[in-house]
């Protein structure tokens, strides 16, 4: 019950503080965000790839946004959004991928979402936000062949993939592609370091959105982590001295 | 504008399940179950919907007479001849799905099995390519403890817990991946609940409203 009870209030101090941090602030926008030269080459990209007639592919993991890995599919959505609203008048609008049907469909009604913001509604096309396979490694199989097809020139990997996600990267490198990965897996995360052209570590999955402008609720969320983050350094602090002083047991 | 109408039953949805999570003897509690349970359902039909879209889509490709994609006609086969056999097994009253089971594992495995060997082979390759393709401390470290672990995962230095100093210096370089981890995981964990709180805000909307 007290776990419970920590966590309750966690989720309403989240809450107030993104409301609070929310608000508009006299700062300039863009300069509370450290630069991280992954998301300059992602936004440059993007917009090379409206002038050249490139397309982009993004792909957003395997996992189902109601699994215990689903934030990192809910991130790779709102990237999805931000990067399909930024390249939608493009002559090849961005291509989704994704290893599970939920998120397949809710890929389709992001990308539908998108256009009609930009009001585009009539180049929305749902086979651009389609299911890559069902398992893992079936997934990557069926996500490979964009490495070499439909002008892909630009991978962005955003979500919850396994070490296998690698196997796209290298075929992308190879074919001159630039890929960015972000993952939440550990694993994965080492694979994409060695492969991938850049590759972003940890919670930097969150920030995606952020970095490519998606709103203030989503920058001050940035900042609502680095609070939660620095609560969470002070507890561990003070528990290993309560414990080094034989005050805790 | 996205629909009101959907962002205010998808924040009053997720409300109530939280609720529900929180404070499991309350009215709501048997509202949770059942969304929850409906929740499944639909997770169940748009696996099945997108199956199908996936299928859709390789038809595409196959009709397509510019850039006909003939590897796309082996997953067409494929899935509605799994799909089928599946089916009659199911109508021909066969007792157990175990024999089906069997002969999709056996194709599907080994398949799997040669990615995963290519994988490997791709992993060692960029391996050796990395410092050539990033400059930098970093990419020195990880090359650094990738080879240290390698050593240490080996068994190599098995004798080393006979000798006093060797022995502990191994279990402290053991215990620094676990930190790392940690760390990442935690902020990981605190991405997800931000994640979670936009969505319950309706500020991220992943669906189209």
């Amino acid at each position: 019950m007290r776990l419970e009870f920590a966590g309750l209030v966690l989720v309403v101090a989240g809450v107030i503080l993104l409301v609070v941090l929310s608000l508009p602030r006299k700062t300039r926008r863009g300069r509370d965000l450290r630069d991280i030269p992954g998301f300059r080459r992602l936004r440059r990209a993007i917009g090379l790839s409206v002038e050249e007639g490139s397309r982009l592919h993004v792909s957003l993991g395997k996992s189902s946004p109601a699994n215990a890995n689903g934030a990192a599919s809910l991130a790779a959505l709102a990237a999805l959004e931000r990067v399909a609203r930024m390249n939608s008048l493009g002559d090849r609008p961005p291509i989704a991928t994704s290893g599970d049907g939920v998120l397949a469909i809710l890929s389709q009604d992001t990308l539908k979402a998108s256009y009609r913001l930009a009001n585009a509604a009539e180049l929305y096309d749902p086979d651009r936000g389609r299911l890559g396979g069902a398992t893992p490694i079936s997934y990557i199989a069926g996500a490979l062949p964009l490495t070499s097809t439909e002008h892909v020139a630009t991978h962005l990997l955003v979500g919850s993939f396994g070490p296998e996600v690698a196997l796209i990267t290298e075929a992308a490198e190879r074919r001159g592609a630039l890929s960015l990965a972000v993952t939440d897996s550990l694993p994965a995360q080492a694979a994409l370091y060695a492969t991938a052209g850049e590759s972003l570590i940890g919670e930097e999955l969150f920030a995606v959105s952020a970095y490519l402008r998606a709103g203030a609720a989503h920058t001050a969320s940035l900042r609502v982590q680095d609070i939660f983050r620095l609560v969470v350094i002070g507890a561990m602090i003070l528990g290993a001295l309560l414990k080094l002083l034989r005050i805790l047991l | 504008m996205r629909s009101p109408v959907s962002t205010a039953i998808a924040m009053a949805v997720g409300l109530i399940v939280l609720i529900g999570y929180f404070i499991p003897n309350s009215i709501v509690g048997p509202i949770r179950s059942l969304i929850l349970d409906w929740a499944i359902t639909l997770a169940a039909i748009a696996g099945l919907v997108a199956i199908l879209n996936l299928t859709g889509v390789h038809w595409r490709k196959i009709s397509d007479k510019r850039n006909r994609d003939f590897y796309s006609i082996f997953l067409v086969l494929a899935f509605w001849g799994t799909f089928l056999a599946g089916i009659a097994t199911k109508v021909m009253g066969v007792p157990s799905q175990l024999e089906y089971q069997r002969v999709v594992t056996a194709i599907q495995q080994p398949i799997e099995s040669s990615l995963m060997a290519m994988l490997a082979i791709s992993l060692a390759y960029a391996s050796f390519r990395l410092l050539q393709r990033r400059k930098g401390l970093m990419a020195v470290i990880f090359v650094i403890s990738a080879v240290v672990f390698l050593i240490i995962l080996s068994g190599l230095l098995s004798f080393g817990s006979n000798v006093p100093l060797l022995s502990p210096l191994i279990n402290f370089v053991n215990l620094l991946p676990v930190a790392g981890a940690r760390g990442i995981l935690l902020g990981i964990a605190l991405g997800s609940l931000t994640t979670g709180l936009r969505i319950l805000m309706g500020t991220d909307r992943p669906y189209s409203g």
